[in-house]
């Protein structure tokens, strides 16, 4: 870990307005402090967002949710509204991590949380991701965790999150504050970037940019379903995840996790559901180029479709 | 005391204490924190300075230049140790690689250098600004690749590198029903709770380490040759480990370098392995390459068997002899084992949980499966047809010592309802799960080695007990004050256990299964030693007294324990040695495991729901640790099945997956309800305490039980672990699986 300073923000102007000579938010740390420990990210300042009044949730006037950036996992997942409305969303948090984890994780940290590729965290080796132009350490070794669809040559990361998967599925937007007080809300599937040549920038942040809040529009009703498939029961990272919401008339949205350098959603898999889980698996996939090693995914995911399309089919 | 003709009757007999489940006397300073870990030294050696290792960017090939000149002038550096300042160094005749790489570099990660700081995160950051110039050079990491290169190996642990019997070849060619398939098991991480830790301070020219070690005399030895340094010299401490599974019972870059660190700094100097370094630069078990051959006739009665396994190390390193079971197991008068070692340029391999029959299990008890079913003969049945009473190579001259294989097949199968099993795969159905049982039988060979202790009684009539013996969370302490106890006829409360120092008697330390039952026996003879000075203190014949209740009796005459020993207190030292029964009786531990699992029906997710197993293993110590050990144990052999994995990457020839966010081990989740039996049995030809090892039993096979409880769920025949969705979904065509 690199020396840094420290400040506590009192205000969200008062945190844009730190950032705005340079430095980095922190909220839980869960994910930040483990990349500065290994020297991965090397931030001279932090600003810690954690006291911002940013943990609230709250009904928007039109009927949608407004959840704070610095609402924490287990609470949001806990939250009955949540629950009742946007159950996709609960049970995709109650998938992530760990309860210690999510006690302290945040929503806006959980968005912006860094790929698991193993090459990523180890900095001996090359990653295009970690150190531009280095080199992708991934494409032809250890690949059998990262993406499928989305990628290119320079990096074939996956994005992890659970969370951002359900809230893809549900078209969220993503609220922000630069630090000339500019506000934007920014639709979540425009939030992430795919690699392309510049693997090293994931997201639509502009720095210094503050995320206040995540909002979901209206609820879609319907049954939620979240599947995580991983090689382990807990706590692990997904091979394969889908979030999915049958609006009972025919309607169906679908959203991948594991398999993309960010929440992968296709309209054509959504408009394919009436044919079936392979249809929208193949949709979904229309331009996945795997590996060797995680080409199996494809497979998985048409099968997490079928047990889905199944799980449905089973409720009343 | 020599331990050569049989036990007969003794005081352990009496069953007050010994064999009796008991709470882990160290559980209470475990639970409050105040059991003192290696890198909590703060009592012992105060203001200790802190190191980091810094490990090899490459796997092979040499080092062109090391400029320290930013890391020295960086903030709270203290000293900086690497192969040009550290002096000249052997190596422990129990390592592989040096534990100092440089200017060679034997494997990745190889320690080249150690920062020492005023701070934890001053080394860290310092040891980043290091510029260390390499030249790579080409290095062999695929072993599928190097097995045609692979030669036996010379005889070490595990014996010769070849077996035989009668006549292989022909006994399988005329087999009337064969088996012959290959099996692979990957390389994989001891992953245990407490890195490799070491606190080391200098006084004068003595040297005194706390750390985390398995092994104490061994680390002495090996510390001893690595600094060309006097044994005496060096005292190692290590009273409390949290978890070893064979990844501590060697010398480790930690204590060499916290070592030679505090020499260059002046100062004590810990150092601990951060978590993400441990794969690479510590030891692992290696992956392995198995062929099994079987050849039985149409009642499974097995007539020829053969197990060949390949696994790689570094140039003079040694063999993963997972055919060590099949040389004891099973009937058949045709019979070969044989071990190849091919040379890899991977980190060193060594032992990891039940080295040998843990991966050799894997496989040979996959054969078995695949043997029952090509005969039609039911698994539990196929075994206990195939069961010898004798070593089947040396012959009926041979028997084992004590061997309950089929009273386990017998009462674990009775207990598991494996009559409710459906022999036909992918029958069962219970929701989106496909439900299938399988089972494996257990079997480790029964170690044991020279073991010493000393015990003390004072006036009040409490006893010590010391030995450099260690606990790492197995349940030493408390089987040791267990036997005192037993011994001296005081209640257990009554007895100190002082472990983990190399000032006391030299035990048989923790390994291979051999600690619980050599080290008690050592406890046993250094007690009888004290028994006899107390009864001559009493003016009783030995032979004749009686010691119970605190008193020392014999017959209506008695005095107190304590008084006797006056108080000035009463010592006595001993040591168990065994002679020639370990080699006119083979020795070994039985035992099966039954397993159900789910299988997804479309993702091939495996869940494990029940597993259960009985056991055969001597007089059992402590039935609450020796459960302990052996629950333990069955969830390491989930993992082995399911999902542990280190991942080669074959151009930089290092383990990718190095954290525990990508080196998977089974969660609470996976581990279902375990039922364990023990069965009554003491071994009188294993030591005077009739047990025999326990602990790593539990993990020899029960992996192959998970694999053939998924055949019988999918129908799918995995062969390579760990069996992961991947390989399942590869073979769903033809499968249960939709
Ligand atoms: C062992 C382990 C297992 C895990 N398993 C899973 C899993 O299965 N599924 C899953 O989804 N996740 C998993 N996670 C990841 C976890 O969800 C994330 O670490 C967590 O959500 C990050 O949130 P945080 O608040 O701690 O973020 P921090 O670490 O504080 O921050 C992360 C990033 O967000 C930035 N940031 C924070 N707040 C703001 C803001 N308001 N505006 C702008 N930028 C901001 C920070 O600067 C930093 O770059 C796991 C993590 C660990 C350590
Ligand atoms: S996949 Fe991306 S993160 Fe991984 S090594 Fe390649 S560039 Fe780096």
């Amino acid at each position: 870990m690199k020396p840094f300073t420290y400040s506590r923000a009192a205000s969200v102007e008062d945190a844009v307005a730190a950032a705005s000579s340079g430095g980095r938010f922190i909220a839980g740390g869960t994910n930040l402090l483990d990349l500065m420990k290994l020297q991965i990210e090397t931030p001279s300042h932090l600003i810690d967002v954690n006291h911002l009044e940013l943990d609230r949730i709250e009904r928007t006037p039109e009927g949608g949710l407004r959840i704070g950036a610095m609402v924490r996992n287990t609470a949001l997942a806990a939250h009955p509204d949540v629950r009742r409305d946007y159950a996709v969303l609960s049970r995709a948090l109650l998938a992530g991590a760990s309860g210690q984890l999510r006690n302290k994780a945040t929503t806006a940290g959980n968005l912006l949380q860094r790929t698991r590729c193993p090459y990523f965290y180890d900095t001996r080796m090359p990653c295009n991701k970690r150190k531009p132009g280095s080199g992708c350490g991934a494409l032809k070794g250890g690949s059998r965790s990262l993406a499928i669809v989305g990628t290119s040559d320079a990096c074939i990361a996956q994005h992890p999150s659970d969370m951002a998967v359900a809230m893809r599925v549900l078209d969220a937007a993503v609220d922000t504050v630069a630090a000339d007080g500019t506000r934007r809300s920014i639709p979540i599937a425009d939030f992430h970037l795919l690699p392309g040549d510049t693997p090293h920038i994931e997201n639509q942040l502009k720095p210094g940019e503050l995320i206040t809040s995540v909002t979901l529009p209206n609820p879609l009703g319907g049954t939620h379903v979240y599947r995580k498939v991983r090689d382990r029961s807990s706590y692990a990272f997904a091979l394969v995840s889908v979030a999915a919401v049958f609006d009972g008339q025919g309607g169906s949205r679908f959203a991948f996790g594991g398999i993309a350098p960010k929440p992968w959603r296709v309209a054509a898999a959504d408009a394919a559901a009436a044919a079936g889980a392979g249809a929208v698996a193949q949709a979904a996939l229309a331009d996945a180029r795997p590996t060797a090693q995680n080409a199996f995914k494809q497979q998985l995911v048409a099968s997490t479709l079928t047990s889905l399309f199944r799980q449905k089919e089973a409720r009343p | 005391m020599k331990f050569d003709t049989p036990a007969t009757t003794n005081p352990i007999d009496r069953g007050r204490v010994v064999g009796v489940a008991h709470d882990r006397i160290d559980g209470p300073a475990k639970v409050t924190g105040t059991a003192p870990y290696a890198y909590e030294r703060h009592d012992a050696a105060p203001q200790a300075a802190y190191g980091w290792i810094v490990g090899s960017a490459i796997a092979k090939g040499k080092i062109d230049a090391m400029d320290l000149r930013a890391a020295q002038s960086a903030p709270g550096v203290l000293a900086i140790v690497t192969h040009q300042t550290a002096g000249p160094l052997g190596k422990g005749a129990r390592n592989t690689a040096h534990l100092l790489g440089g200017p060679i570099i034997e494997h990745y990660d190889q320690a080249v250098a150690l920062v020492i700081a005023d701070s934890f995160e001053n080394a860290r950051d310092a040891a980043r600004l290091l510029r260390i110039d390499y030249s790579p050079e080409k290095g062999r990491y695929d072993l599928a690749a190097e097995r045609g290169h692979a030669t036996v190996p010379k005889e070490g642990f595990g014996g010769p590198a070849d077996t035989a019997a009668g006549n292989f070849e022909a006994g399988f060619a005329k087999a009337a029903v064969k088996v012959d398939q290959s099996y692979t098991t990957p390389d994989q991480s001891h992953a245990m709770m407490e890195p490799h830790a070491t606190t080391a301070a200098w006084d004068g020219d003595s040297l005194t380490l706390w750390t985390s070690n398995q092994m104490v005399a061994w680390a002495v030895e090996d510390m001893a040759a690595t600094l060309k340094i006097p044994k005496d010299k060096i005292r190692i401490v290590t009273p409390y480990i949290g978890g070893g599974f064979g990844g501590k019972l060697f010398l480790r870059a930690d204590a060499l370098l916290a070592a030679l660190g505090a020499r260059a700094a002046g100062r004590p100097v810990k150092v601990a392995l951060a978590r993400p370094q441990i794969p690479n630069n510590t030891t692992h078990r290696a992956a392995t390459i198995q062929r099994i051959r079987i050849g039985a006739d149409r009642d499974g009665i097995i007539g020829a068997i053969g197990h060949e396994v390949w696994s790689g190390d570094l140039p003079g390193g040694g063999p993963e002899v997972a055919a060590q079971q099949t040389r004891l197991l099973y009937r058949g008068t045709d019979r070969l084992t044989a071990h190849r070692l091919a040379e890899l340029d991977l980190p060193e391999a060594n032992a990891m949980r039940a080295p040998g029959e843990a991966v050799g299990l894997l496989a040979l008890e996959i054969a078995m499966d695949e043997l029952a079913e090509a005969t039609g003969v039911d698994p539990v049945e196929l075994r206990i047809r195939n069961d010898v009473q004798y070593d089947p190579e040396a012959g009926p001259q041979r028997p084992f010592s004590s061997r309950k294989f089929v009273e386990c097949l017998r009462q674990g199968a009775e207990r598991f309802g494996w009559e409710r099993r459906v022999p036909q795969p992918g029958q069962v159905r219970d929701g989106r799960w496909l439900v299938g049982m399988g089972m494996a039988a257990a079997f480790r060979n029964n170690l044991v080695a020279k073991s010493g202790a000393r015990v003390g009684i004072d006036g009040r009539g409490h006893v010590v007990v010391e030995t450099d013996m260690t606990d790492i969370g197995t349940g030493s302490y408390t089987i040791l004050a267990q036997t005192a106890a037993e011994m001296l006829g005081v209640p257990i409360e009554a007895v100190t256990v002082r472990l983990g120092d190399s000032l006391f008697p030299k035990s048989a330390g923790s390994g291979g299964q051999f600690g619980a039952n050599s080290a008690t026996a050592g406890l046993y003879a250094a007690c009888v030693a004290l028994r006899e000075k107390l009864a001559a203190k009493a003016g009783f014949p030995a032979n004749q007294t009686v010691f119970e209740d605190g008193l020392v009796r014999l017959g209506n005459q008695s005095q107190p324990i304590g008084a006797l020993a006056g108080e000035e207190g009463m010592w006595a030292e001993d040591r168990i040695e065994f002679g020639k029964l370990t080699q006119d009786y083979a020795q070994a531990t039985f035992g099966a495991h039954f397993c159900e699992v789910g299988v997804d029906v479309d993702t091939a997710e495996v869940r494990v729901r029940r597993m259960g197993g009985a056991f055969a293993a001597g007089r059992i110590l402590n039935p609450k640790s020796a459960r302990s050990q052996v629950i333990g144990a069955m969830t390491m052999g989930v993992g082995a099945a399911l999902m542990e994995e280190l991942h080669v990457d074959k151009r930089f020839g290092f383990f990718v997956n190095h954290d525990m966010a990508e080196y998977l081990v089974p969660v609470h989740a996976d581990i279902p309800e375990q039922d364990v039996l023990f069965l009554d049995e003491l071994d009188d030809k294993s030591s005077p305490m009739k047990a025999k090892g326990v602990g790593e039993l539990g993990i020899c096979g029960a992996g192959a039980a998970v694999a053939n409880a998924i055949y019988n769920a999918t129908g799918i025949r995995l062969r390579d672990y760990p069996l992961t969705i991947d390989k399942l979904l590869a073979q769903r065509e033809g499968s249960a699986l939709a």
